[in-house]
């Protein structure tokens, strides 16, 4: 057989078989979601980071349409098939190497100066109203609403966990918000600016909610500190994940935020702190303005515990 | 290996007699040739590649469908981690040497490198470092599974596997070092007279820039590996809290080789690339003098840059406004070397041999991936990107259909002069078409999966994910199956073919063209004359 045919038949067994793959040995997911971009989110800040990397989206595709442009231009246009001669004098042109790294700054301008104001806006965490500290730790989150003495632990559900054994022969697709579920998820006010403060307990872990546009890590020994403010009318649950690998169970210990009006979530907070500290004496209506320091708490900040 | 004299295309290179080499196995482990011992790093590499791709197809399996099939998380994570080790240190690192050490002296007219006994030793650590990684898959605990980044805390919690990966780590880091001290040495020494810097083919070029890159970087890894340890078995708190440390530190310190090191992947292919172009374009290399200042700008810059892979770590607003600028920054020099190699194929003559098919391909998806690289640098826009499939797209797209698809381009250029034949083009246009396609499949929807919010190093993922996840799984397979054809067709090539003439491709211009094909077991044991020199230098 010519190697030509081999490698015909080669293709067709390959094709072949892997479209045999996708047809026979298994369903098409039940949720299909192609999903192609990130979300918009739920916050200013959110929109921002979105609006941002919308920003930076079309400028690639702008240059990649030039730039691609002429490459396939230049690939079409002087084959050797086609008869082109080679004009071997054309090797160097100041000019042109000054216009193509001119332009370019130009163009990086034009990026950093948005990019340089959404970071710093993303950095200004003064004025919070209320703090919640989030630990992270292998697998799972801890959440603690500073001043109220009000804590929860945020794991995985019951029935995520028991699909996601390996060999569990639970199909994924029948357990709702599989591997994106808690038992307890972090309640929190909208329109209210909530400052976290967030650290671990034993290894680096990442809490991130893409509806947020907030990552941060947690790390073991020091604070970090975020922050956002929530669309008022943007009640209801929102899910993220860990991101920063922490061990065998990293992909297992998700994120659920449930967002509820200043007014139902301080009903929950009073409701809480009855729950867990029964004597307590009974906390103001509305969460108290802390005065956030301005200063940035950054990672030299060592804390106990 | 073929090693036969032609007397009609002999030029007037050498006199040696003894051109043949030893026979039988212990050639292999004494050779202190450079030929010899770019065979050897190339073969390794080509093993590894295999190893680590095969891990590849492995994590992909897992990834096919929601839900865990085949392996337990942990074991998941050391697939990731092994697999990013095996293809950074065992197969991309050493295929760079490789083709330096067969190269170098070719192109600059040196009889060999400079210190010949210190490459062969250079080689034959790596064989050693290897497998002693790949034996943690064995012993109590498992193979490494805390990312090839190796953060603490989370790597302290490795088990036995945990000395023998610092330990293999080491070697690989002592053969970088030294082979990179041989390079500088082979390059600033050996060039034959009438080599000026500014007169060497800009693969040497790259290659110089990249050893000093390695000499400035590989002890600081050594460094960081070398405090993991101490941290973990002498009492040291370097990375602990607790102690005083501080874990962030040792992020700071990896980088800090890290950034660098990714550089160190990808000048030699540049070089690669600034050598493929110009003879299938019959066209000199445009912008030459620019091309290096833009290398030499590049280098410069990966060491100003590390903290944009620690953007969510916690660090005041002045470094990541910082980090943010210089990162964007490197798309300027970077941006020029393209431009300048459309400009090399611009009113040339072009023809679409395998070496050209894969250099054009990296052109193309090597910029998609600087594209997501420069959406990256954004540091808002990273606190959604940061540890998501889409960071995972953008380095494979730089390594895969970058740094591996130069690799081969290399391979397919230089084959006939090693082997002294040439190759089933066919079957080399097969492999390049189904890698391209393949590799689109692969890795163009991890964008999407990075953008929708799928985290990386996960072994199971949310049901909304799982479109995406299959279609890359079977980009994987496919990539995967195609990769067989490649070390089909060089062994097929060095068994036997049609004879290569020592020119091999129209517009060669090189030293190494004006030699034989195969090239002689020693060459360039007199000087190349300055004719040879002017023949083969364009610029």
């Amino acid at each position: 057989m010519t190697m030509k045919k081999l490698g015909l038949l080669f293709t067709r067994i390959s094709v072949g078989s892997m479209s045999a793959a996708v047809l026979a040995l298994l369903p098409l997911p039940a949720h299909a979601a192609w999903t192609l971009n990130m979300t918009p989110g739920i916050s200013e800040i959110s929109r921002k980071v979105y609006s941002l990397h919308m920003l930076m989206y079309w400028w690639c595709v702008a240059i990649a349409v030039v730039v691609f442009g002429w490459m396939i231009y230049s690939i079409v246009r002087f084959r050797k098939s086609q008869g082109a001669v080679p004009d071997t004098k054309l090797v160097h042109s100041t000019k042109a190497e000054i216009i193509w790294t001119v332009l370019p700054v130009l163009i990086l301008i034009g990026m950093a100066v948005p990019a340089t104001r959404t970071l710093i806006d993303t950095d200004d965490a003064t004025g919070t109203e209320l703090t919640i500290r989030v630990t992270g730790y292998q697998w799972k989150w801890g959440y603690q609403y500073v001043g109220s003495g009000v804590t929860l632990f945020s794991t995985l559900d019951r029935d995520s966990n028991a699909a996601r054994q390996l060999g569990s022969g639970i199909d994924p697709n029948s357990v709702p918000n599989y591997l994106l579920n808690v038992d307890n998820p972090l309640v929190v006010p909208a329109g209210t600016k909530v400052r976290l403060l967030l650290t671990a307990q034993d290894v680096i872990h990442s809490w991130w909610v893409p509806a947020l546009a907030i990552k941060k890590d947690a790390i073991p020994g020091f604070l970090n500190e975020a922050w956002f403010k929530i669309d008022t009318d943007k009640t209801g649950l929102y899910r993220g994940q860990c991101a920063e690998l922490c061990g065998r169970d990293h992909g297992f210990m998700p994120i659920v935020i449930d967002v509820r009006s200043k007014a139902d979530f301080a009903d929950w907070l009073r409701t809480q702190r009855a729950l867990q500290q029964p004597a307590a004496p009974a906390v103001p209506a509305a969460p108290a303005a802390a005065t956030a320091p301005t200063a940035q708490v950054t990672t030299s900040t060592p804390v106990a515990g | 290996m073929a090693y036969t004299e032609h007397a009609a295309d002999h030029a007037h290179t050498d006199h040696d007699h003894h051109d043949h080499p030893p026979s039988g196995l212990w050639r292999w482990v004494s050779t202190t040739n450079h030929k010899d011992i770019g065979t050897l790093y190339l073969i390794f590499a080509g093993v590894m590649f295999f190893v680590g791709g095969a891990m590849a197809m492995a994590i992909r399996l897992e990834l096919f469908k929601p839900g865990l099939q085949f392996f337990d998380p942990a074991f998941f994570n050391s697939l990731t981690t092994v697999h990013a080790l095996a293809m950074i240190f065992g197969a991309v690192m050493p295929a760079w040497v490789g083709l330096a050490n067969w190269m170098i002296p070719l192109q600059i007219g040196a009889p060999d490198m400079a210190l010949p006994r210190m490459n062969n030793f250079s080689f034959w650590l790596l064989p050693f470092a290897f497998t002693l990684l790949l034996i943690g898959f064995f012993v109590p605990g498992g193979a490494p599974a805390g990312g090839w980044t190796l953060y603490p805390p989370l790597v302290l919690q490795g088990g036995d596997s945990f000395p023998m990966a610092i330990f293999a780590i080491h070697l690989m880091g002592a053969s970088s070092i030294m082979g990179a001290i041989n390079v500088i040495v082979t390059i600033m020494n050996m060039r034959a007279p009438g080599m000026t810097l500014l007169r060497m083919p800009l693969f040497v070029w790259t290659w110089l820039i990249t050893a000093y890159l390695l000499i400035l970087v590989m002890p600081v890894l050594a460094g960081a590996v070398t405090m993991l340890l101490t941290d973990h078995f002498f009492g040291t708190s370097f990375f602990s809290a607790s102690g005083g440390g501080d874990p962030v530190m040792f992020q700071h310190i990896f980088w800090f080789f890290g950034h660098p090191e990714v550089y160190i992947l990808i000048l030699p292919a540049f070089g690669i690339v600034s050598e493929v172009i110009p003879t299938f374009s019959r066209k000199p290399l445009f912008g030459y003098e620019a091309m290096v200042y833009a290398t030499a700008s590049i280098a410069f810059l990966s060491f100003i840059v590390w903290a944009h892979h620690m953007f969510t770590v916690g660090m005041p607003l002045a470094g990541e406004m910082f980090f943010m600028l210089s990162t964007m920054l490197i798309s300027i020099p970077t941006g020029v070397k393209v431009f300048n190699w459309v400009s090399t194929m611009w009113r040339g003559s072009l023809t679409f041999e395998p070496p050209m098919l894969f250099a054009l391909s990296f052109l193309f998806l090597f910029s998609i991936g600087g594209f997501s690289g420069l959406m990256l640098a954004i540091a808002p826009a990273d606190f959604q990107y940061q540890d998501t499939y889409f960071v995972v797209a953008h380095f494979h797209y730089v390594l895969v259909p970058g740094a591996i698809f130069a690799i081969m381009a290399g391979v397919y250029y230089w084959l006939p002069k090693w082997t002294g034949h040439m190759y089933d083009m066919t079957l080399g246009k097969w492999h390049f078409w189904l890698s391209t396609i393949f590799v689109n499949v692969l890795f163009f929807p991890q964008h999407f999966l990075g953008l929708a919010g799928m985290p990386r190093r996960i072994p199971d993922y949310a049901t909304q994910f799982a479109d995406w996840n299959m279609v890359s799984s079977l980009g994987g397979f496919g990539f995967g199956l195609s990769q067989l054809l490649f070390p089909y067709l060089i062994w097929k090539c060095i068994r036997g073919g049609e004879r290569a003439t020592g020119q091999v491709w129209e517009g060669a211009h090189g030293l190494e063209w004006e030699l034989p094909s195969p090239a002689p077991y020693h060459t360039w044991q007199e000087a190349p004359t300055v004719a040879q020199i002017a023949h083969g230098a364009e610029h």
